[in-house]
């Protein structure tokens, strides 16, 4: 098998009413996008993710790029379109086969974190396992382990509310991980954090991902953070792929002025940090020049 | 004026509908209603055999575990007191006891109908407006043809009890799950929860201030309404404010007004506390 994840042409339509999507009517799209009570979030995106990559979709938020990670375990019902991960339509299943794969196949990590107030950061870590039945003892000694990679044994009794942004993300991670599933999904998990902390966390993501393997489809707006992690990128804007490709190839050929513009800043920011360091160069220069006359 | 041509009354089917209940199902409501009774004389003889002084000490232990502070623990405890002053004691326990019948009925019937609420909206729809009629029936509408069916004294007291106090905890209930965190709910489906774990582990525990809330709500409405119950018969303290009334007794009335504040007082404050310490969001 080559790709774990598959997605072919998926559209997604937010609406009250029962909305039956067909791509090939245009009229119904325009009439769709007009429309105040329908959203049409997602628009034919294809993309595929090979084991063990970690893929990232970039994009402003208000893009699509969080409604497609939902599309990918079904958060959300899919209006058109084929999702295929692992070898399974995603798209054809049914309830109990959808509750399997949630269980077995991926683990999500949420922006807001999504824990449990009233379970222990213990609890919290090894409630994938309480949901598949498995023995208190056994999660719990499972829970432990993937807390301690996270650094947070000595936290295990403590409640959400009692911990900072960052821990209660690593609660997260520790969750997914306990959960033992080949894909991890993120959801701007770093987003609420500060900066360093930021980068701790994805150094860590980093760490992790070397020692188990996983396949990471990663949601960020951030292009540092893309730049840093990803080993492909896709970029959206307005549901749609503009570019697909690796950090760096985005980064030297935007595919178009909305990826360029994204791409600007973080040019800037590397042109004045050239700058400052040459300007820096310049003065240590002039200062060694100085000395030699003296 | 309204038109003539248009009315139309009711009342008449009403009146047949209760006499025709009476004479073909009057055995099945008999049944029903020492059923109650029984249930009633079993909690008020546990209450009886209790010494006056445990009631004390119970009522510290909980309002201490509730706040964890001495001064409201003592007040509180000292509180009944007043009532054994006024003489007022085992009329108390006689409207205890129907409180604690009417609100465990309720609860029992309450807290499961509010929790089908908060899952399916259709029905929700369905029994908003039955609850609002229970909740603003005068209750001598439904006092008087509960005497006609299960006649004179206590049962027909819990059941306008039921009628009266059940609406607010399926209310909170509902409301509770309504207002549960969608963050929450999104991860437990995430990782693969069944819609009955969902329900289970993350919907009421969640919930669970507010359901608590509901719970203090019944009992503060159950025991406001066992003191018009009296009316059809319910002794305890609620008979004493009658005779008051009746004798034009100005003092007498007082008391027993006072001792009924009492209760309400002690049991509002230790289920809050209690309702305080559940809530997931103070851990």
């Amino acid at each position: 098998m080559d790709n774990i994840i598959e997605v072919k042409d998926l559209w997604e339509v937010y609406s009250d009413k029962e909305v039956f999507f067909d791509v090939d009517d245009r009229d119904l799209i325009a009439a769709l996008d007009e429309s105040n009570e329908t959203v049409v979030a997602v628009r034919g995106v294809s993309f595929t993710v090979k084991p063990g990559e970690v893929f990232i979709v970039m994009g402003l938020s208000g893009s699509g790029k969080s409604t497609l990670i939902r599309c990918l375990l079904r958060l959300v019902e899919i209006s058109w379109g084929e999702v295929w991960i692992n070898g399974q339509d995603v798209t054809a299943m049914n309830l109990k086969e959808l509750t399997e794969f949630r269980r077995n196949q991926v683990a999500m990590v949420f922006q807001h974190y999504g824990l449990l107030p009233h379970k222990t950061v213990l609890e919290n870590a090894a409630f994938g396992l309480k949901l598949r039945g498995v023995p208190k003892k056994e999660r719990h000694e499972r829970a432990y382990e993937s807390l301690k990679v996270v650094g947070l044994q000595d936290w295990v009794d403590y409640y959400p509310a009692s911990l900072s942004g960052g821990m209660l993300q690593r609660v997260g991670i520790a969750r997914a991980l306990v959960a033992d599933t080949p894909i991890l999904l993120m959801d701007e998990p770093f987003s609420g954090l500060d900066p360093l902390i930021r980068r701790e966390m994805q150094d860590e993501l980093l760490r992790i991902q070397q020692e188990y393997q996983k396949t990471i489809f990663f949601v960020t707006h951030d292009l540092d953070e893309a730049m840093r992690l990803g080993d492909r990128m896709a970029v959206m804007r307005n549901g749609e792929i503009v570019q697909i490709g690796r950090p760096a190839e985005v980064f030297a050929r935007p595919a178009d002025d909305y990826v360029a513009r994204f791409v600007q800043d973080k040019r800037d920011e590397i042109r004045r940090a050239d700058e400052q360091m040459a300007a820096m160069a310049a003065s240590q220069a002039e200062r060694a020049g100085v000395g030699d006359v003296s | 004026m309204f038109p003539e041509a248009l009315k139309y009354s009711v009342a008449k089917s009403v009146n047949h509908a209760i006499k025709w209940l009476l004479n073909t199902h009057g055995s099945a409501f008999d049944r029903f209603s020492s059923c109650i009774l029984g249930l009633l004389l079993r909690v008020q003889g546990v209450l009886v055999v209790i010494p006056w002084w445990a009631y004390l000490v119970f009522v510290a232990l909980m309002a201490w575990i509730a706040t964890k502070k001495v001064l409201p623990t003592i007040i509180l405890a000292a509180l009944p007191l007043i009532i054994g002053v006024f003489g007022l004691w085992s009329l108390a326990i006689e409207t205890l006891a129907l409180v604690i019948t009417s609100v465990a009925i309720a609860l029992i019937i309450g807290i499961p109908l509010g929790v089908v609420m908060g899952e399916l909206p259709l029905f929700a729809g369905f029994i908003q407006p039955v609850l609002d009629a229970m909740q603003t029936m005068p209750s001598f509408v439904y006092l008087i043809p509960a005497m006609m069916l299960f006649g004179l004294g206590k049962v027909p007291a819990v059941i306008a009890t039921l009628i009266y106090s059940l609406p607010p905890v399926m209310r909170l209930t509902c409301l509770g799950l309504r207002q549960v965190p969608a963050p929450a709910q999104e991860a437990a489906r995430a990782y693969g929860a069944t819609r009955w774990q969902l329900l289970k582990e993350v919907r009421i525990p969640l919930a669970m201030p507010s359901i608590l809330a509901g719970v203090n709500q019944t009992t503060m409405m159950a025991l406001a309404m066992v003191v018009i119950a009296s009316m059809i018969g319910a002794r305890g303290l609620g008979q004493e404010v009658l005779m008051a009334i009746n004798r034009i007794d100005v003092g007498r009335g007082f008391e027993a007004g006072i001792s009924i504040v009492i209760m309400g007082i002690v049991i509002d404050r230790i289920t809050q506390g209690l309702a305080r310490k559940w809530d997931p969001n103070n851990k």
